[in-house]
């Protein structure tokens, strides 16, 4: 199968309280073209800043990234912005995803936009997108703070759908809405990924959804990979102490 | 459930009343703008013309504020010196405005050597009180209208380019910002359609309330004589001019200011209500 991310040692510290503090400490993995791939992990074990570093909204200090192939963690400017046309992030809170001064087809349509992609072109486009999403074609005039959780969530991924990318990034993507408005994005994600065959990154800490969703899984800790597998072993026969801990405390 | 309904219909009629009060001042100043716009052709005499006949009359029925000492109309003379305050102080804003909110929205988004460089110049023109500041300018600079306006705007951009910044600091870390970053959206597209629309609010606030001051400080620098030059009517020098009469003949210095005294108190009031209209608790819908 086709490599599409492919990560090696990275690795990233940050201040705290005047303390180098190692949130993410030279963790490698791959994520496969058709796979779910999970992450998962306690707060503050570093699976967000991963997830920032993938997608190159902060820089990584050491290690390299590549994308279908291509090295991307040294890339600027223009060359930067080509790489999300394969790569996407769905983020953990919808509302704050959008600009509260767009209406939220103006959101989806951005990257088509940038693309070169006529207004009119880019409406069309969008209003499909909406339609995959489950989202009712007048969503589209209305600002994120008119709109639930839920509906905005699935109108961020209609545009993290918009560029076609090989790979989406879901950081926590369900975290912030409720169990029945998270199962339903949950479906919306499976469909997706049966019709277009994409390649998801799945940050998340419920382990149920991993178990639902993904093909493999990492378990983090402290910045380290712990432990790698399908989610039904991981889950059934954990090797580490930590994922013990980790799937003690859902049960 | 009852006191809910009624803190609602409460907020309502609040807000009404902030929507009625911005047209009414809106209103006002609008007329005051188009009298200033078209003072040569409003004002019933010729501001300038000298009539050493009638010199220092009191209000009456000829003239209604009065005259001068070189028996020039004074209603004139203080409708065609809104012309030139009222418009050199909105000039002067709006060259702050500008120069400051770009100046920021740079340092903020960039920060590194460039915000610091650029905040520690701020903070040398923040370390003076301002007036005095402005007075070293436009002394400097020699007099003259449009100097007095280049010394307040050199003292005065470094307040809008730290609210800029400030704003900026707290949106551009926010997720839609990001969301814009995946979007293939280049920087300068990110300032001017994601930034600043979400910082424009307590910039315009802030611009509209510094009208009033602006209008005062320009008044001030002409009082003392580094602004407007005689004859031109401009109500800061009018007072000036008039200030040895103040015992003997008060209309010369009354009438420009309470022309300023209303000018200001409009522009403040239109800042408020401005403020009350933005002011993010009350826009819950759009």
């Amino acid at each position: 199968m086709q490599t599409i991310l492919e990560v090696r040692g990275l690795k990233r510290t940050f201040y705290k309280d005047k303390e180098l503090f190692t949130a993410v400490n030279g963790i490698s993995f791959e994520v496969k073209k058709g796979e779910c791939l999970g992450l998962v992990g306690e707060s503050g074990c570093g699976k967000s800043t991963t997830a920032k570093m993938i997608t190159r909204l902060l820089e990584a200090e050491e290690g390299t990234i590549y994308l279908n192939g291509k090295e991307i963690q040294n890339l600027k400017g223009r060359k930067l912005r080509g790489i999300y046309d394969d790569i996407q992030m769905v983020f953990q809170t919808p509302q704050d995803s959008f600009d509260p001064r767009c209406k939220l087809g103006d959101g989806i349509m951005e990257s088509m936009i940038n693309h070169g992609m006529t207004r009119v072109k880019a409406k069309t486009r969008m209003l499909e997108l909406m339609q995959m999403v489950e989202l009712d074609s007048g969503f589209a005039e209305r600002y994120p703070h008119q709109v639930s959780g839920g509906q905005c969530q699935r109108a961020a991924i209609a545009r993290a759908l918009a560029v076609e990318p090989s790979l989406i990034v879901l950081d926590e993507a369900t975290s912030a809405l409720d169990v029945t408005v998270q199962a339903q994005i949950v479906e919306l994600l499976k469909k997706l990924q049966r019709e277009m065959n994409l390649s998801m990154l799945l940050i998340c800490h419920d382990l149920a959804l991993v178990q639902n969703l993904c093909d493999r899984v990492l378990v983090m800790y402290q910045g380290n990979i712990v432990e790698e597998g399908t989610p039904d072993e991981v889950i059934q026969n954990p090797k580490e102490e930590y994922t013990k801990i980790l799937i003690d405390s859902v049960l | 459930m009852t006191e809910k309904t009624i803190t609602i219909r409460e907020q309502k009629v609040h807000k009404d009343y902030t929507k009625v009060k911005l047209i009414i001042l809106l209103i006002l100043l609008g007329l005051l703008l188009l009298a200033a716009a078209f003072a040569s052709k409003v004002s019933p005499f010729d501001p300038y013309e000298q009539d050493l006949g009638s010199a220092l009359q009191e209000p009456g029925d000829a003239h209604i504020f009065g005259t001068d000492r070189y028996g020039r109309d004074m209603l004139s003379r203080v409708i065609m010196g809104s012309q030139t305050t009222i418009f050199s102080a909105l000039l002067l804003v709006c060259i702050i405005t500008v120069v400051g909110t770009v100046v920021g929205i740079f340092c903020g988004y960039y920060g590194g050597k460039l915000d610091a460089v650029l905040m520690r110049i701020s903070d040398i023109f923040l370390a003076f009180p301002g007036m005095v500041f402005a007075i070293a300018v436009a002394g400097v600079l020699s007099g003259g209208l449009s100097n007095a306006v280049v010394a307040l705007a050199c003292i005065s951009w470094p307040k809008f380019a730290r609210l800029a910044r400030s704003q900026v600091m707290t949106v551009k870390d926010a997720p839609y910002i990001a969301a814009a970053k995946l979007a293939g959206s280049g920087t300068v597209k990110i300032m001017i359609k994601h930034i600043l629309p979400n910082i424009a609010g307590a910039i315009i606030v802030t611009a509209v309330l510094d009208i009033g001051t602006m209008i005062m400080e320009l008044a001030g620098l002409s009082f003392l004589g580094l602004g407007a030059t005689p004859p031109t009517a401009e109500w800061g020098s009018m007072m000036s001019n008039g200030r040895s009469m103040l015992q003997t003949c008060p209309w010369v210095v009354l009438a420009p200011g309470f022309a300023i005294f209303i000018t200001v108190v409009l522009f403040n009031l239109l800042g408020d209500t401005v403020r009350d209209v933005l002011d993010p608790r009350n826009s819950a819908s759009h």
